[in-house]
């Protein structure tokens, strides 16, 4: 077997929910060890049910959704509510070059768990935190979800159609957040290896959500212009739209950058001609007119499905794609060869299917080795293994309710 | 100790637009030295994008283009000569990172593949991020950010919550769908590098925007191969809160659990209507949120987003305004944790600029440096640190090499 990327590196991961999850779900899909910090006293509530489709799980090992951003992760059950619990927690930290978590502001602190405290067990310790708003700043104490950081943001009123309501997105908010704090850790992690030195991270979800929408900022900044939400359209491209094909809410994405796309289109199309009328001759026009445009391409393109659009317009250099379900993704010949979904076997779940890594690394693969770990499915290797504690001593802290 | 966190990685970038370019971004305002290579005279297209400074456009003071490249180096190279190729490898030889997102069979053609560079650099982590990856039936296949986000399976289900289907699906707003991607292959590189750093083994990465996409919704594709659910933009998630409208404004309001939900309806003060016993739970709420969801919109509609979001989270309520890119720069918060920064270029004068959601304690991100100049880097690059002269830059610049 190939090395992993961060083959060697551990993380003390407490963090829950989504939005924690997944940002040490990446790296544990580079190759870090990460050990998930649960307890039966402060259930993840990814593993009792999903918010998306409102279904509740029978039991704690029960949670696709927990699987699907947790992988390749280890779990040891801890009460933190409990001091021992917080002096083992230090004992795992002192053993790790990371620690991760997402609580409120504060309340690592409160539990004896903040920055500080780990600095002393573990002095170069990196320790990312993640919140709504930042650990600094007025708004340090306000909670939220993904929908309303993204709210916040900006992101929110610049989702959906121009003559109707903001638009929250759908969970892909919580992972993008993730992705940031995976990101966060890793320069991090590039700045200990060239100097010795750990740091704190500050990760703000709002922040990271509200770097995407820089032009909006900029022309804000710049110009004094409060853009709003445009559906598909773009500053300057057009047509630049999702067009309704055959078949059940089919649609294909047509954009168009240069006037040798333009006449390519028209070609595909059959030179119709309508689009020879002075208001289409240039990029300018067809942006001025798009409204128009786009009404007199669905006429065309309702006769084909998306897919048949898609290797039409390809063939001719046009930039165009389907509007995919997650239905057809899995039967896309594409996915299937990149092999982005994997099979994983869980231990009570058994057989499930998983997104991996979105990017192929040739030396270091990035792989899906395991499933999400059970509840404290690690206590032995973590406690016994790692921290060098006798048989005796766990179950005694398991019977006391600290391994919990 | 060096006050960045990066400032031992050398990188090139060889982008376009928006995703690569936002890539190395994010290394160069951590402190990576990073040099862009533009095509002689018109550069990055993004500088030909705006929003532009008082909306006239110039390729110098192009919004878009000031934000993606902060902190970063220009140099101006045409890699479709070989010898401009000859320098790029001159390049390579001295980087720890090369960032390119050109379609896979132009890199071929030129003879720049992975393959062929490692042979320069053995320890070069090389990334290639591409619409749909190297591999494939759709790895030549032209696409843009919209065609991408819907390629990615998350703009099938947007907006979600559409009252039918007779409208169009639509993509993020802002420039989510290429600054993801972008973050997201800058992950995989600092992963290689921390990897060359231990092992002394480059690497090359793949980075598929499409499937950078798909991991962004991963619950909601893995849905249907685990549980056979279907989604589409109809769904309604649970307590996904829909945008309410108040008096100026929107506001978002999770009362998710149980506990969110009583305190929600103390503060409403105890409605008959909050009695009902199809509101009674969480799963109920849900399904009945279409009844719901009119009750707490009449109640709101006096307030204004802002009083309400303080009244709201001041009572421990998951709420939040709706906000524009106006909001976000008046924010007191924005500022107090200083999200925006003044920086002075040349060309747009000093203007504010959103920097990074993270903040290091020992190596804080700085915008040092405004965004290059087209080739303003070209005598330091070509002359300081490949050696040539100025002669012989002079002739560069005339054969239109550089």
């Amino acid at each position: 077997m190939k090395r992993a990327a961060l083959q060697g590196v551990r993380i003390a991961d407490f963090c829950w929910l989504w939005a924690g999850a997944y940002a040490t779900g990446l790296l544990a899909i580079l190759g870090a060890e990460v050990i998930k910090i649960e307890s039966m006293a402060r259930v993840d509530p990814s593993r009792k049910m999903t918010v998306t489709i409102g279904h509740a799980f029978e039991g704690v090992d029960h949670s696709p959704v927990f699987n699907s951003i947790n992988l390749n992760k280890l779990s040891i059950k801890l009460n933190l509510k409990q001091p021992k619990a917080v002096e083992l927690a230090k004992k795992l930290v002192q053993i790790s070059d990371v620690a991760s978590q997402n609580m409120r502001p504060g309340a690592m602190d409160k539990l004896g768990l903040g920055y500080e405290a780990l600095k002393e067990v573990k002095p170069d310790i990196i320790m990312l935190s993640s919140s709504s708003f930042g650990a600094e700043g007025p708004l340090r104490r306000y909670g939220g979800y993904a929908p309303s950081f993204a709210a916040y943001s900006g992101l929110t009123h610049l989702t959906g159609y121009s003559d109707a309501p903001p638009n929250p997105m759908t969970g892909s908010t919580d992972l993008m957040s993730a992705t940031t704090g995976a990101f966060a850790i890793l320069a991090a992690l590039n700045h200990r290896q060239a100097t010795g030195q750990g740091q704190h991270i500050d990760l703000s979800s709002v922040e990271s959500l509200a770097v995407f929408t820089g032009d909006a900022l900029m022309d804000y900044i710049m110009n004094g212009r409060v853009r709003t939400r445009r559906g598909n359209r773009d500053d300057v491209m057009a047509p630049h739209n999702c067009y309704r094909c055959r078949g059940d809410d089919n649609w294909v994405s047509i954009a168009v950058s240069t006037e040798e796309e333009w006449q390519a289109l028209c070609r595909v199309m059959g030179n119709p001609g309508w689009a020879r009328d002075r208001k289409f001759s240039d990029a300018r026009g067809r942006w001025q007119n798009q409204e128009e445009l786009d009404a007199l391409i669905t006429e065309w393109t309702v006769n084909y499905t998306h897919y048949e659009l898609t290797g039409m317009l390809q063939k001719a250099g046009v930039a165009a794609f389907p509007s995919l379900s997650n239905q057809e993704i899995f039967s896309d010949p594409h996915f299937k060869e990149r092999k982005l979904a994997v099979e994983v076997e869980h231990p009570v779940m058994k057989k499930q299917v998983v997104l991996g890594a979105p990017w192929k690394l040739s030396e270091t693969p990035a792989e899906i080795t395991k499933a999400s770990p059970t509840m404290g499915e690690n206590n032995e290797y973590v406690f016994g293994e790692l921290l060098g504690m006798p048989g005796s001593e766990i179950k005694r802290l398991m019977d006391e309710q600290v391994i919990y | 100790m060096p006050d960045k966190a990066l400032s031992h990685l050398k990188v090139l970038e060889l982008c376009d637009l928006v995703c690569g370019p936002y890539c190395t971004k994010l290394l160069a305002d951590l402190g990576a030295e990073v040099i862009k290579i533009e095509p002689p005279g018109i550069g990055d297209k993004a500088r030909q994008r705006g929003p532009f400074l008082n909306d006239i456009p110039h390729p110098e003071r192009s919004g878009l283009f000031l934000y993606l490249n902060t902190n970063k180096s220009s140099i101006t190279l045409d890699i479709g000569t070989s010898k401009g190729r000859d320098i790029l490898k001159q390049l390579i030889k001295q980087a720890d990172i090369f960032v390119e997102d050109n379609p896979p069979r132009m890199m071929k053609e030129l003879g720049l593949t992975y393959k062929e560079l490692k042979k320069i650099n053995p320890r070069l982590g090389m990334t290639s991020i591409t619409p749909f990856g190297q591999t494939g039936p759709y790895r030549d296949y032209k696409a843009f950010e919209m065609n991408l986000y819907h390629a990615g399976g998350e703009g099938y289900l947007l907006p979600i919550q559409s009252p039918d289907l007779s409208r169009e699906p639509v993509k993020a707003g802002g420039l989510v769908g290429d600054c993801i991607c972008g973050l997201s292959s800058a992950i995989a590189t600092l992963a290689a590098t921390y990897n060359m750093k231990e092992t002394g083994m480059g690497q090359y990465i793949d980075a598929s925007k499409q499937d950078v996409l798909m991991t962004m919704v991963l619950l909601e594709i893995a849905m249907y191969a685990n549980l056979g659910v279907v989604r589409s933009r109809l769904a309604r998630p649970l307590l996904m809160p829909v945008p309410m409208e108040c008096r100026d404004g929107y506001i978002m309001i999770s009362a998710l659990t149980d506990r969110e939900w009583e305190d929600l309806v103390k503060l409403m003060g105890n409605p008959s209507w909050s009695k009902d016993e199809k509101f009674s739970q969480w799963l109920l709420r849900h399904t009945h949120g279409d009844e719901l969801n009119p009750h707490i919109e009449e109640w709101l509609k006096p307030f204004q987003k802002d009083e309400l979001f303080h009244h709201l989270q001041e009572n421990a309520l998951a709420a939040a305004p709706v906000n524009t890119s106006e909001d976000l720069v008046h924010s007191a918060q924005m500022a107090s944790r200083g999200f925006f920064a003044e920086v002075e270029h040349p060309e747009a004068g000093k203007l504010k600029q959103p920097t990074a959601p993270y903040k290091f304690s020992k190596t804080p991100v700085k915008i040092e440096r405004a965004a290059p100049l087209l080739g303003q880097d070209n005598e330091a690059v070509y002359c300081g640190l490949l050696g040539y002269s100025k002669q012989e830059l002079a002739k560069l610049k005339e054969s239109g090499i550089i």
